[in-house]
């Protein structure tokens, strides 16, 4: 364990526990809309931002915040819009992302394959102390939404009729979460990479409400469970010299099967008891004979 | 005088078919008001275009004395929807959706205050789920769910209560709490619009009935008599969809 005197170790791991931290707390509201797959789409859009970052010689994650914050807002409206065709409409979205991030980042200088690697699949061991101020305060801002937000982004994505009834400014709490995802998506596109950061979103999430039986334990577990596989992915990626973006997934779909199966064990062993107000149910409509 | 509720001349069309053809409605205070008719009547619409949730054609609706874009507090309004959304993709307990209720009144990023713990106790105590407050709402049997989705309307301590066919599919023990806390409600000098397939548990309770058909109000008044035949016990629905163009038996000549 001696790299863990080296900079940009300590740099890349403080960098991948901040992500496990912030990304389950976004993914429960897109998991609570069934709508899990989103951050992979905003993560494809994001590509896009990057690229024009190369060719405007800016940073690439001022660019492809700006662009996944447009991009996720469009998919926003798209959604509210027009429910049948949005389904089209996203895949568009979707693929016009990446390919046109594809297609500007060959036409700029840094256009080499290693460069769109480390943006698919993360670099979280180029981590500079740089990189990490801004994760930092982004990921500071996305805490402060997904935490102190939580009774209303509940109940928008729980019901956004009631919500819309009760007054609730769902137009805009929509386009929070939306911009949020956005900026979780850039936050974490160095530590795991674009094509993986929904699973970082989604999978601690999938994998608490396995056994816990209310929104703000899955929201607590979840976080947990997000910290754990990014601090145990960095550190075994490490030894056994593995990419850790892609590491810290294949951990947290582990660990995701595991409790799994271990939950469905215990749910036979002990049969959930349906409430129910015993005595007061109705009578059955026929005459009930002993079964022979 | 001061109506809770009014729509004048209400027109909606999904797509440019008509489903409300000029509906005229005046509801005043502590009336409970049972709207009835067929599948396709337009109730449930006549219902959402009330509160907002589908855009008027032409018309207007008012609620407490103004126009719905015009009104600031919302949390004057209980809205019980069909029961669908009370379970989601991710587990919330009963205290926990029927909390949502109460955000109308909580303002924007405000912590929880002990009055809005109290009206969530209150609420969940109103439909007999207390002892279910730290379930999954995932459990519940469906009438237990529409019981929850009525505390989260009662919970934001609403003037007008709208549910939309609260009782379809209720089981008997969740039909006498549902009852229970509706006559709380009303005692407490409550509206209450309530869709409804038929008068059902809550016939007691029910001032007045508004029937739909095709769009236009056609009974407005004292529970309307059911057509002949269909009250006796023996009745048997028997309701082809498709129109019947030819006699699917012959008489006798």
């Amino acid at each position: 364990m001696n790299y863990l005197s080296y900079e940009f170790f300590q740099l890349s791991l403080i960098g991948a526990l901040l992500i496990g931290l912030i990304a389950p707390s976004v993914g429960i509201y897109l998991v609570q809309r069934k709508m899990s797959l989103i951050g992979d789409g905003i993560g494809h859009v994001a590509l896009t931002g990057v690229a024009i970052g190369f060719l405007l010689k800016t940073s690439p994650v001022l660019t492809a915040v700006l662009v996944s914050a447009a991009g996720a807002v469009a998919i926003e409206l798209i959604r509210e819009r027009a429910k049948a065709s949005g389904d089209v409409a996203l895949a568009m979205l979707f693929y016009g992302g990446i390919a046109g991030g594809v297609v500007l980042i060959s036409l700029s200088k840094q256009g080499t394959n290693s460069t769109l690697q480390s943006y698919l699949f993360g670099s979280l061991n180029g981590t500079s102390r740089s990189d990490l101020t801004a994760m930092l305060i982004l990921g500071a801002g996305v805490l402060g939404v997904t935490l102190l937000g939580r009774p209303w982004l509940f109940a928008v994505s729980q019901d956004e009729e009631h919500a819309r009834v009760s007054g609730l400014p769902v137009r805009f709490l929509n386009v929070l979460l939306a911009v949020t995802t956005a900026v979780t998506v850039t936050t974490a596109m160095r530590a795991v990479g674009l094509l993986l950061v929904s699973a970082l979103m989604v999978v601690p999430v999938a994998t608490a409400q396995q056994v816990t039986r209310g929104f703000t334990t899955t929201l607590v577990a979840a976080m947990v469970i997000g910290v754990t596989v990014s601090g145990a992915g960095v550190l075994l990626a490490a030894e056994v010299d593995t990419p850790p973006g892609a590491f810290i997934v294949v951990l947290a779909v582990g660990l995701f099967v595991l409790v799994a199966a271990f939950a469905s064990v215990l749910r036979r062993r002990r049969p959930v008891r349906a409430p129910n107000d015993t005595g007061h149910t109705e009578p059955p409509d026929v005459v009930l004979g002993p079964v022979t | 005088m001061f109506l809770i509720l009014q729509t004048r001349d209400l027109v909606v069309a999904y797509d440019g078919r008509p489903v409300l053809r000029g509906v005229s409605l005046g509801i005043a205070p502590g009336e409970v008001v049972a709207l009835l008719g067929a599948n396709g009547s337009g109730k449930s619409t006549l219902v959402k275009a009330c509160l907002g949730l589908t855009p008027a054609t032409s018309g207007s609706v008012e609620l407490f004395g103004e126009p719905l874009a015009k009104l600031r507090n919302r949390s004057r309004i209980g809205y019980v929807p069909q029961r669908v959304g009370a379970s989601s993709g991710v587990p919330a307990t009963v205290r926990e959706l029927v909390s949502a209720g109460r955000l109308a009144r909580r303002g924007f990023l405000r912590p929880a205050s002990a009055a809005d713990r109290r009206a969530v106790d209150s609420a969940l105590v109103a439909v007999g789920l207390s002892s279910m407050a730290r379930q999954p709402v995932s459990t519940l049997s469906g009438g237990q769910q529409q019981r929850a989705l009525i505390a989260r309307a009662l919970c934001g301590e609403p003037e007008l209560l709208v549910m939309d066919e609260p009782t379809a599919g209720v089981d008997a023990a969740s039909q006498q709490a549902f009852a229970a806390a509706l006559r709380q409600f009303v005692a407490g000098g409550g509206t209450v619009v309530v869709v409804l397939h038929e008068l059902g548990p809550l016939e007691p309770l029910i001032t007045r009935s508004v029937v739909l058909h095709g769009g236009v109000v056609v009974h407005d008044g004292a529970a309307p008599e059911p057509a002949p035949g269909h009250a006796c016990p023996d009745h048997v629905h028997e309701h082809p969809h498709a129109p019947v163009t030819t006699p699917r038996w012959e008489l006798n000549q």
